[in-house]
């Protein structure tokens, strides 16, 4: 609470909600969280998240018991895709809680130490930002067991080097602000000005940057989901869905759409709060 | 000033370049667990297992390993793949030019469709143009291009029955005579125009499922920073001095907003190889990336290597060209002054 008011001011949401598009933007961000965490009480078939079979409703299409249609083994697409929503929430939460720090600490050292320090990180981080995300969390992901968890250290792995990045890109503006200079006169230590100084300073450019992430985190797990290395059978995820659809094309075609049309609403709505964000704060990520 | 620059650029990208060979070989070899074991799967007897660590070398130290995979790889061997049996280099020699034309023709609609519109839209901000502008650019930007490739495929290929399902060619029509790989640019030189068309009905659905995205990206880039340069007092200068609106437009507007767009296309150009690795597996496009998903779903580890370090060669290499054009295009680091 103390966060929020700190960055927001006591006018902020007036401000924020001046934008229309934020504010439905945010109104889908809400809808998407509440109904991964209440998958299991406001679905009609909760068991079909899992291994079930009913041969004998499969390959329906959309009715009034089954809103989405049903698959190839008669489970509900509308209960499958909810508990897909369940398992995006889930990866992109972790997956930004290990790649942030991972990639905020390196990110204020090279910025604020410069030299040697800027430059092995920096180079490092010039590595991984030339290969596509998507490719080397493929590969990796093929040569291990595709586990949620590996899928989430795989997709970490990827994406540190974004936030160290933007952390240099600041750290490295402010550091030579009176503040700073301040702080290391009267002897503060190291770790106290890059954490009490500088840091604070990063925060909205990095709320700005997680909320978008949010969105393209669950892309590139729809994408290794549906090239068939992310999260395995029969665990419903949303990637793999439309793969699983796309297979049966012209046949089935309920599937791929509800899918698609689920994940698009989820990156839609972390995108428009992701900008109204930007435009908030003023800054540039 | 500018031999210099460049001179410096390309060393950075010599140094990337060397960092990716080595963070993938680093993947491919210390994941946990026997690569050998992996590849060749759990029916493998020891024997096998033994012969094929070494056909691998997998029983050298790991910097020697690295050396003699580089040594290899500077005379134009990436080893044998498992999975096709073939020389690593011959089989994405072939794949090639497949994924290059999806990623070519994916480009030029990103260029052709994106700076025009983002240059009206900059235009004429907050009309009606602008709003379409940018609904279409939004919707581009949040959805997938595997979800836009099967959702074309649904209603062009399926329910219209106007455009082919997969491939690059049709049964029945032999590939042109092979130049370039490309197979718009061989038959067009022919003059087999029926190849060419039909080339062109196959690349019309993945060429625009690819671009979708960054269509959407490089509109909103070009409409920001269009916008601005409209507000600077020069184009009012140049209103002044009785210009049309295109020149205006295309000569002091679009100018200057090139240079951040510029090098954010370069991005988005070699983004896209990452992005072919969806598209062309719902297209079943012949192409390096589906090659790549393959040899990922089989664990064939020089296979591995190989496709992630010729992407990772060519997102260099497109990023060290849009450092050379920006360069060109701005007197700031043409002409060697440090205004910025």
């Amino acid at each position: 609470m103390i966060l929020v008011t700190r960055f927001f001011g006591s006018r902020g949401w007036y401000k924020f909600s001046r934008n229309k598009l934020s504010v439905f933007g945010l109104i889908l961000v809400v809808a998407f969280v509440s109904v991964a965490i209440l998958a299991p009480f406001i679905t009609p078939f909760p068991r079909h998240a899992g291994a079930f079979v009913d041969f004998l409703n499969a390959s329906k299409p959309p009715s009034a018991r089954n809103w989405l249609g049903t698959d190839l083994v008669g489970r509900d697409v509308l209960t499958r895709v909810v508990f897909g929503y369940r398992v995006s929430l889930q990866l992109s939460v972790i997956v930004l809680s290990i790649a942030v720090p991972l990639g905020v600490i390196p990110g204020l050292i090279a910025g604020y130490f410069g030299g040697w320090w800027e430059m092995i990180i920096m180079r490092i981080v010039d590595v991984f930002l030339s290969i596509p995300s998507l490719v080397l969390a493929l590969a990796i992901m093929g040569l291990v067991k595709p586990t949620l968890t590996n899928a989430m250290i795989a997709i970490a792995c990827m994406w540190w080097p974004w936030y160290t990045r933007l952390l240099f890109n600041i750290t490295r503006s402010i550091r030579n602000e009176g503040y700073v200079t301040a702080a290391e006169v009267v002897g503060a230590s190291h770790w106290h000005i890059l954490i009490k100084e500088i840091l604070p300073n990063c925060v909205p450019s990095l709320l700005t940057k997680m909320t978008l992430d949010m969105s393209f985190v669950i892309l590139l797990a729809a994408g290794l989901g549906f090239l068939g290395l992310g999260v395995q059978p029969p665990t419903p995820e949303l990637g793999s869905m439309i793969a699983d659809g796309a297979n049966y094309l012209p046949n089935l075609s309920w599937i791929p759409i509800s899918a698609g049309v689920a994940i698009l609403i989820a990156v839609l709505g972390f995108n428009l709060v992701g900008d109204g964000l930007r435009d908030y704060f003023g800054v540039d990520v | 000033m500018l031999g210099r620059y460049l001179f410096r650029r390309a060393c950075a990208a010599v140094i990337t370049l060397f960092g990716v060979s080595v963070l993938i070989f680093l993947i491919a070899r210390i994941i946990p667990g026997d690569p050998a074991r992996i590849a060749l799967g759990d029916t493998a007897t020891l024997e096998q297992i033994a012969q094929f660590r070494k056909t691998l070398r997998l029983d050298d130290p790991l910097p020697v390993q690295y050396l003699t995979y580089m040594q290899g790889v500077i005379k134009g061997d990436l080893g044998i793949s498992i999975y096709t049996g073939g020389a690593v280099l011959e089989d994405l020699q072939r794949t090639f030019p497949a994924t290059l034309e999806l990623v070519m023709v994916s480009a030029m609609l990103m260029i052709i469709i994106g700076i025009p519109l983002g240059t009206l839209a900059g235009r004429y901000r907050d009309s009606f143009i602008d709003n379409f502008t940018r609904l279409f650019s939004l919707i581009g930007v949040v959805t997938p291009g595997f979800v836009w490739a099967v959702f074309l495929l649904l209603v062009f290929a399926y329910w219209l029955e106007i455009l082919p399902v997969t491939g690059r060619l049709s049964e029945g029509i032999p590939p042109p005579p092979h130049i370039t790989g490309l197979f718009l640019i061989d038959s067009a030189f022919a003059g087999q125009w029926a190849t060419f068309k039909d080339a062109f009905l196959h690349i019309i659905m993945p060429g625009i499922s690819l671009s979708l995205a960054s269509i959407g990206q490089t509109t909103r880039m070009t409409r920001a920073n269009v916008g601005e340069s409209y507000d600077r007092t020069y184009i009012e200068f140049a209103r002044a001095y009785g210009f049309n609106e295109f020149r205006i437009a295309a000569k002091y507007a679009l100018r200057p907003a090139m240079i951040p767009t510029l090098t954010i296309l370069g991005l988005d150009i070699a983004i896209k190889f990452g992005g072919a690795f969806l598209i062309e597996t719902v297209y079943a496009w012949p192409g390096m990336a589906r090659y790549g998903v393959r040899v990922i779903l089989h664990k064939d580890l020089n296979a591995i290597v190989g496709v992630v370090v010729i992407i990772g060669f060519f997102f260099v290499l497109i990023n060290l060209i849009v450092d050379m054009i920006v360069a060109f295009v701005d007197p700031r680091i043409r002409l060697g002054s440090r205004a910025r």
